[in-house]
């Protein structure tokens, strides 16, 4: 089947856009959750819609399987090619077809970096909201696919907020857009996190917001994680919607401390990073209010200049590659619980964490309750990898039985599919089937993502050593 | 129907666009109206959920309808986690109730609500965009949660009650702006606010472009081209913006920019809405930048309320072609009102309104506009008013025939400027494309097709007739 396809994709692309050569194939092996590895059947580059339709048209032919792939940064796997299909990269089409300032949009293919957008009109004062900490490379294309979010979604939102339309092509082979502003259902909202499995984006018309007037970043120390935690139930009570709010505790902060020497004030149990922005009078009186309410902070940092507030930031940012430095080998968890829960969830990791023998540190996105979790152990160790693997799936459940989800940001794919029915009934998960088959009754766009599958024998626990290659080339900060 | 269940016989107050239902069932929790869906597939009828019931002379009528379901009793606030931002709600809870709940605690749902009496449940299928979706995004982007009952009776949720969430598809999404031709809306969960501490409307008459008139602002009708807009700065040159871009793109980050014009005759009013701290200030900004603007605590009387009107239109625009779209308007004697800086306007017409007299007079006023318009390329001449159905008018006012004439004319005119048209409402139906092409109605129709192959979700009320 897949060897016919292979002879007849000279039909539909140049012959430099299909690989087939094992060693070449092997650069799509696995996107950013490394443990899952696939080679593809075959890879092709399409340039344009038609040539992502005249593929897929193929596969329905021959009812092969196909994935499609942006940068490769997925954390859950997303992108794992199939053996028996095809893998459609868009690294080929990365033109910004249109920016339009009067109306605030930027038409753009699936390949151009979430950056890139940004890139283009900040010298106009403008900039594409959604910041993943992957942007620089990531694609938006597959932004759409996940929803990703960033620092800075607590006051923007997500992906799925600054879409106003997205050209795609369904599994089927047609070429169809669905608009924000068109009446029918919503399947803009419904194809925004379907993480490729109801067919391909080929073109993304994105929302542009304009650049604030005033930002200043605040960086409170306390004793402990309590204090941290009661400061952030105060800033949200007190009606104040920061653009972030970050939170590290002592075992994060020693690991930053030590791959980045951020300097971040000594002896802090709990660091919080707080970033206001907006018009400079609200950012004034917020600010007033964020010191008042901080006053149990046993340090207070304030930036005003980018070079400072990069400075703040550093600590954060390196978090993730930092965590190598304390440990071999680590597992990145993304879980949320409500706001409130996070002193009772964060207690329930501490003795997770003793219970097992295993270190957390904590790095998350406290103002919407996105934890972070990097569960740390020693690879040489016999035995924890499986307990590592324990804790970090035990955080899940505590993140389930607090009204949470099993993931904030970096999707199902492969890794968490196992976990869905933990969140959902059978009855949720079936009709979310029924969006499925509407858009893919055959199953053949990115099948075995998301919806549980019977576990396979054999399959190595999700354990990532050292740093993702990304992180390690300074091309991604890692949150 | 199943026992337990409140039904009564339905009366001619319980017509969905003119189609009389044999029961009314009126559900107190989800499981009870699993038990109706249950019994309606049972039986095979046909169901049309209701909330405050503000809508239901809008869309096409249903090809039947057995049962009308009448949320009115699932009327629980369920949960609001105040520290979480987060309520969870009953379908039948009136967002005005709902309003005062989350008020008593300093919150708000950053919904407008532009129909008196609209719930939970109706403000989410039918997901009209209010002034302050602008700043907010619509219904479905304060949603996180939704519990649904389908035509077959499966209860079905997504999403939860955390603000961030990207396990499984958003079934809310799709629900949303369903017209509940999918399932019956049975909770919902939202993303709060903080109450804004301070609120300010700045006001003016928004400037009616004339190309042959000065091109200073702020000396009566002038033109609204010539404001330094943040895109002029840089880049290379690009079109002047409009008035609206600009308020649009102000760093005082207005929450909502609307304009109303109550007839072809009345003064096109814009009004900006500034929230939260330090609102005054940030209100003079904007005040500024409008000619002849005042500010105070208090909204205009048309705000955020759906123009009065026999037929009701949404138009949807790029927000640049705003006031080439008013004008592609002006003459057909309707109320219009919405937001500019969104690219959405309502367009309320009724038969009364729009007669012979007036539209001729008012065709006439419009070519010698379009006249002076000369060179300027955005102007009318480019939408070809002349053309605009007037004719269809007819001496007796609005019928079908001028109606469905009306709406391809204006629908073809905007279309040319990258907008659309649909009647959301109107009594004429004869040879009436409410909605218009859509590049998606195929997969629309398969999603119906799997949600509710037996057709008994409101059917034929809503798109292609889904
Ligand atoms: C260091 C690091 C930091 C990160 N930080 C963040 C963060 O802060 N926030 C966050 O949300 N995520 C983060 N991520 C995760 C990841 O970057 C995002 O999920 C990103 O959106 C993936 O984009 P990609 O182009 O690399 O997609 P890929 O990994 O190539 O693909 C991801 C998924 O999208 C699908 N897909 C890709 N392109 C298309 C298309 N054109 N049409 C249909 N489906 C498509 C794939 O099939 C796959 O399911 C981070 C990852 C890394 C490695």
């Amino acid at each position: 089947m897949l060897a016919e396809l292979i002879g007849r994709l000279g039909e539909v692309l140049e012959p430099e856009a299909v690989i087939t050569d094992p060693v070449r194939l092997r650069t799509y092996e696995c996107d950013g959750l490394t443990y899952h590895r696939a080679t593809p059947g075959v890879a092709v580059l399409p340039e344009n819609a038609e040539q992502v339709a005249g593929v897929i048209r193929l596969c329905n032919e021959y009812g092969v399987p196909f994935v499609a792939r942006g940068s490769g940064t997925g954390l859950s796997g997303g992108a794992l090619p199939r053996t028996d299909g095809v893998l459609i990269v868009t690294s080929k089409m990365r033109a910004i077809v249109e920016i339009d300032l009067p109306n605030r949009r930027a038409v753009v293919e699936p390949g151009v970096t979430n950056l890139a957008i940004t890139e283009a009109v900040r010298d106009q004062g403008y900039y594409y909201a959604p910041d993943p900490s992957s942007q620089q490379v990531c694609s938006i294309g597959g932004n759409v696919a996940e929803n990703s979010g960033g620092a800075h979604c607590l006051k923007y939102g997500f992906t799925v907020n600054h879409v106003e339309a997205c050209e795609i092509v369904t599994p089927d082979g047609d070429i169809v857009t669905l608009d924000r502003a068109d009446p029918g259902y919503d399947l803009l909202g419904a194809f925004i996190g379907s993480e490729g499995t109801l067919g391909v984006t080929t073109k993304v018309t994105v929302r542009l917001s304009r650049t604030p007037e005033a930002v200043t970043t605040v960086l409170a120390a306390f004793e402990n994680i309590e204090q941290g935690g009661e400061a952030v139930s105060a800033i949200i009570a007190a009606g104040i919607l920061p653009a972030a709010i970050e939170m590290m505790d002592a075992l994060a902060i020693a690991a930053a401390e030590a791959a980045v020497a951020c300097r971040y004030p000594e002896n802090a149990g709990a660091v919080l990073i707080v970033e206001l922005d907006g018009p400079s009078a609200e950012v004034e009186r917020q600010f007033a209010l964020l010191s008042q309410i901080c006053s149990k902070a046993f340090e207070l940092r304030v930036a005003e200049d980018p070079a400072e507030r990069a400075a703040i930031w550093r600590g954060r940012k390196s978090a993730f590659a930092a965590v190598g430095r304390i440990s071999p080998a680590y597992i990145v968890q993304d879980g949320v619980v409500p706001r409130t829960s996070l002193p009772e969830v964060l207690a329930g990791i501490d003795s997770l964490s003793r219970e097992h023998g295993i270190k957390v540190a904590n790095v998350f996105h406290a103002g919407d309750g996105n934890l972070h979790p990097l569960v740390l152990f020693d690879d040489t160790e016999p035995g924890a990898g499986e307990r590592a693997e324990i804790v970090s799936g035990r955080i899940l459940d505590l993140c389930i039985e607090h009204g949470g989800s099993i993931t904030g940001e970096h999707g199902v794919g492969v890794d968490k599919a196992r976990y869905m029915p933990r969140m959902f009934t059978d009855a949720d998960l079936d009709t979310m089937q029924l969006v499925r088959c509407a858009f893919d009754p055959r199953g053949l766009s990115n099948p075995g993502k998301i919806f549980p599958t019977p576990r396979l024998c054999g399959e190595v626990p999700g354990v990532r050593k050292g740093v993702h290659p990304l992180v390690e080339s300074g091309k991604a900060e890692q949150f | 129907m199943p026992s337990g269940v409140t039904v009564r016989q339905a009366g001619p107050e319980d017509e969905v666009a003119g189609v009389r239902p044999r029961w009314v069932a009126l559900p107190e929790t989800t499981e009870e109206v699993a038990a109706i869906m249950t019994a309606a597939a049972e039986h095979d009828l046909a169901v049309v959920p209701v909330g405050g019931g503000s809508k239901l002379h809008w869309g096409s009528p249903p090809e039947r309808c057995d049962v009308l379901l009448d949320t009115c009793c699932l009327n629980q606030v369920l949960e609001h986690a105040e520290g979480d931002l987060v309520v969870r709600a009953q379908a039948g809870v009136t967002m005005e109730a709902l309003a005062r709940t989350l008020a008593a605690r300093g919150q708000e749902l950053a919904l407008d609500v532009p129909v008196e009496g609209a719930t939970v449940g109706g403000t989410l299928a039918t997901a009209l965009p209010g002034p302050r979706s602008f700043r907010y995004g619509g219904a479905r982007d304060l949603l996180i949660g939704i519990t649904v009952v389908l035509a077959d009776g499966t209860v079905a949720h997504s999403g939860g009650k955390v603000v961030k969430n990207v396990a499984g598809y958003d079934l809310g999404k799709l629900f949303t702006g369903s017209y509940g031709t999918l399932g019956v809306i049975a909770e919902a969960t939202f993303r709060l606010h903080p109450l804004a501490s301070e609120r300010r409307w700045i006001q003016a008459h928004l400037p009616v472009r004339h190309a042959d008139e000065s091109t200073t602002p702020g000396t009566g009708p002038g033109p609204v081209q010539g404001y330094a807009s943040p895109s002029a700065r840089g880049g290379p040159p690009q079109r002047k913006a409009t008035l609206a871009t600009v308020l649009a793109t102000s760093q005082a980050e207005p929450t909502a920019v609307e304009v109303n014009r109550g007839g072809d005759d009345a003064a096109c009013e814009l009004a900006v809405l500034v929230e939260g701290s330090a609102a005054e200030s940030r209100a003079e900004a904007v005040a500024a930048l409008m000619p002849g603007a005042t500010v105070g605590a208090e909204p205009p009387s048309w705000w955020g309320a759906l123009p009065d009107g026999d037929v009701l239109m949404e138009l949807r625009f790029p927000p640049s072609r705003g006031e080439v779209v008013l004008e592609a308007v002006h003459g057909l004697g309707a109320t219009v009102r919405g937001s500019l800086a969104s690219g959405v306007l309502w367009l309320a017409l009724s038969p009364s309104e729009s007669s012979p007299e007036r539209s001729s007079e008012s065709s006439g006023r419009s070519s010698e506009s379009s006249e002076k318009l000369g060179s300027e390329k955005l102007g009318s001449e480019e939408l070809g008013r002349e053309e605009l159905g007037r004719e269809e008018l007819g001496s007796e006012g609005l019928g079908s025939q001028g109606l469905a004439g009306l709406v391809a004319g204006l629908r073809a005119r905007l279309a040319e400027v990258g907008g659309r048209v649909s009647v959301l409402a109107s009594p004429y139906a004869e040879g009436l494309d409410r909605w218009g092409e859509i590049s998606a109605l195929p997969l629309m129709r398969r999603v119906k097709e799997r949600f509710d192959p037996g057709r008994r979700m409101s059917p034929g009320r809503y798109v292609g007739g889904i």
